[in-house]
């Protein structure tokens, strides 16, 4: 009779599958997990109290480094905290815009999403196919701000400019001949609604490619069907939001039952899981990014019928233009106080939440009547996703845990903050 | 008459003395408990208003609230007196730190705050962790951040600071640089740890404009 003997294993931080610098103590119990232990902290940054010591300008770009997978999702929630606070209403086409890019943001994260939990559990191909169409949404972020990942694009009182009437297109090199760059520049001809309509028009085909790949797989399967249960209770309990507890079957979704911005003028459906298991928060995530096209879709045909300004037009909280600066005292005023010492913020605490493609992201900001927040704490979905891992991974396999860091869409930047 | 204001007038019937404040402010509601209490009005909330998530709970630490750098006493002229920021602490009449609460009811689909004051040096508040399970890695945070302590936390160790680390980094009085930095040690061909050597700086002054220009 062979001794039982119990392991301690030291999961990450350096691990591919642990999704950045998560570092797990399991005990097991040869190959089945009794206990998950995650250690978290390891990129810490104090963004909380960073932004404490800044003027609220000045600490939006931060949050694009919260979760680095869906950027202007995590500036949205703090933009919105700020207005709330000053009770301004940002102009209708800057909401449109908003919606349009939070959804344009759902699709990249999902796609980083399905890429990585794919490569976890052994489809290689995933990734490359997910990459294929980010690199289409990450010209989008380009063309309006500037960056392809960290945007700073929403701003306090709307975004930063309206949507180019032109894309940028390739030249030809020695890496790519003249008819290959020709091939590359054909979407490209238009305006950036142009461009992006005809991503929406092509994109469900590519997710029904990404179906045919996984989800009647068996391999895929077997890996994802009834791991990582849980039940709707337990859901509430831990704090699960947005795929997470619609996984579990219940239907809540920030965008429909508390909807911001126009939300509740876009038409879309809520996809909810049975089982709640890893298998139907993927089938529940692949039906979210068709949503996610129809959004899109009803929003670039708004926009391209409604012109319209895309900030308020109170210069105490958003810059005058160039022009006006150069030969408006008034405005020159304006901007120097607005970059110096910013706007002073009325008294109060608001926390302002949105449904970020990882589930409910907050913002909860204490204004004591200064130019900084004097508190603010960001709610970042993932950390009590994490939290729930011990529960959702012990009695499980080993190879299970990695199915589970995936499906809990783990990333870093907003667990540890 | 909003979903919000009935929430308030329902929570001030059933609680009555037992909050010792209860308003509502853009669009948001917010009731103040003792500490003495805060365990038995979080657990009605749960049963009896239906709040069945934890979305948040966070400490705040209100040390410094409502101080303006440029105010208070003058220590040297121009910017430098805002680099001695902090440097005039009134006694405040508040309890240091407070323990915020953000409940969500997703049945009646509205949200509560609820705040409780941790009284005294060493700040204490009853654990939610039995309510909630999701308060455990919460007030593991809080506790690390700002010290303060949860009776009946099955498990309060820091979270997300580094392991053997002194101190409560959010609290006011925690400089942003910290005091400790680390560095690789070539002669010793290990990682050391040394007090800080920058000096704290503030770049923007916190000020506080009284005008109207927000107010209706």
């Amino acid at each position: 009779m062979p001794e039982i003997r119990n392991y301690t294993l030291n999961f990450g931080p350096q691990h591919p599958a642990a999704h950045g610098v998560l570092r797990m103590v399991l005990e097991m119990d040869g190959e089945v997990i009794e206990r998950a232990d995650p250690h978290i902290g390891l990129l810490h940054r104090a963004t909380e109290k960073l932004a404490e010591t800044k003027p609220f300008n000045q600490s939006m770009p931060y949050m694009d480094r919260l979760d680095y997978v869906s950027m202007m999702c995590n500036e949205h929630a703090y933009v919105m905290a700020v207005e709330k606070l000053l009770g301004i209403e940002i102009p209708i086409r800057a909401q449109y815009i908003r919606v349009m890019f939070d959804e344009i943001t759902r699709i990249l994260n999902h796609l980083l999403w399905i890429g990585s939990h794919g490569l976890d559990l052994g489809a290689m191909t995933m990734f490359l196919y997910a990459f294929r169409e980010r690199e289409d949404l990450m010209d989008c972020y380009e063309v309006v701000s500037g960056a392809r990942l960290h945007a700073a694009y929403y701003r306090v009182g709307g975004v930063y400019r309206d949507l180019p009437d032109s894309m940028p297109k390739y030249t030809p090199s020695k890496w790519h001949s003249k008819s290959a760059v020709d091939k590359l520049n054909e979407e490209r001809e238009g305006s950036l609604l142009d461009f992006i309509e005809a991503f929406t028009n092509r994109y469900p085909s590519k997710v029904d490619e990404y179906e045919t790949l996984l989800t009647e797989n068996r391999i895929w399967r077997q890996r994802t069907v009834g791991i990582g249960v849980v039940t709707p209770e337990r859901a509430f309990q831990l704090g699960l939001t947005g795929p997470m507890l619609r996984g579990s079957g219940i239907e809540w979704d920030l965008r429909k039952k508390q909807p911001y911005e126009v939300y509740d003028k876009m038409d879309f459906s809520i996809p909810v899981g049975v089982n709640g298991d890893c298998y139907d928060r993927y089938l529940v995530r692949i039906e979210e990014m068709r949503q996610s096209n129809r959004i899109i879709k009803q929003c670039v045909d708004w926009l391209r019928a409604n012109p319209g300004p895309v900030t308020v037009d109170d210069h105490k909280v958003t810059p005058p233009s160039r022009e006006k600066m150069k030969a408006d005292m008034e405005s020159m005023i304006h901007h120097f106080k607005l970059f110096s010492e910013g706007y002073c913020v009325p008294a109060g605490e608001v926390y302002a939440a949105i449904e970020h493609p990882k589930g409910e992201f907050g913002i909860y900001m204490v204004s004591d009547g200064a130019n900084k927040p004097y508190r603010m704490k960001i709610r970042a979905p993932g950390f009590a996703h994490l939290s729930a891992m011990n529960e959702m991974a012990t009695g499980h396999m080993l190879a299970d845990v990695v199915a589970i860091i995936g499906t809990q869409d783990i990333v870093f930047g907003e667990i540890d903050r | 008459m909003s979903k919000q204001e009935t929430l308030l007038t329902q929570l001030q019937a059933r609680f009555g003395e037992m909050l010792s404040s209860a308003t509502l402010a853009v669009k948001q509601v917010t009731i103040e408990v003792p500490a003495n209490h805060a365990l038995s009005v979080l657990q009605t909330l749960r049963d009896e208003f239906s709040f069945e998530q934890l979305s948040d709970l966070c400490g705040v630490d209100y040390a410094h609230y409502g101080q303006a750098d440029w105010e208070g006493s003058i220590r040297g002229k121009g910017f430098s007196r805002a680099v001695a920021a902090g440097c005039h602490q009134e006694e405040c009449e508040l309890p240091r730190f407070a323990v915020v609460y953000h409940l969500l009811s997703i049945k009646n689909n509205i949200r509560l705050r609820v705040r409780v004051f941790a009284e005294g040096d060493m700040p204490k508040v009853d654990s939610v962790v039995n309510l909630w399970n999701s308060a455990n890695w919460y007030e593991r945070e809080a506790f690390d951040l700002f010290g303060i302590l949860f009776d009946g936390h099955p498990d309060l160790r820091r979270i997300l600071t580094d392991y053997g680390f002194i101190g409560h980094p959010f609290r006011k009085d925690f400089p942003i640089s910290g005091y400790m930095e680390m560095r690789y040690d070539p002669e010793k061909k290990r990682v050391v740890y040394q007090p800080v050597s920058i000096e704290p700086r503030t770049l923007v002054p916190r000020v506080i404009r009284h005008d109207n220009r927000f107010v209706e």
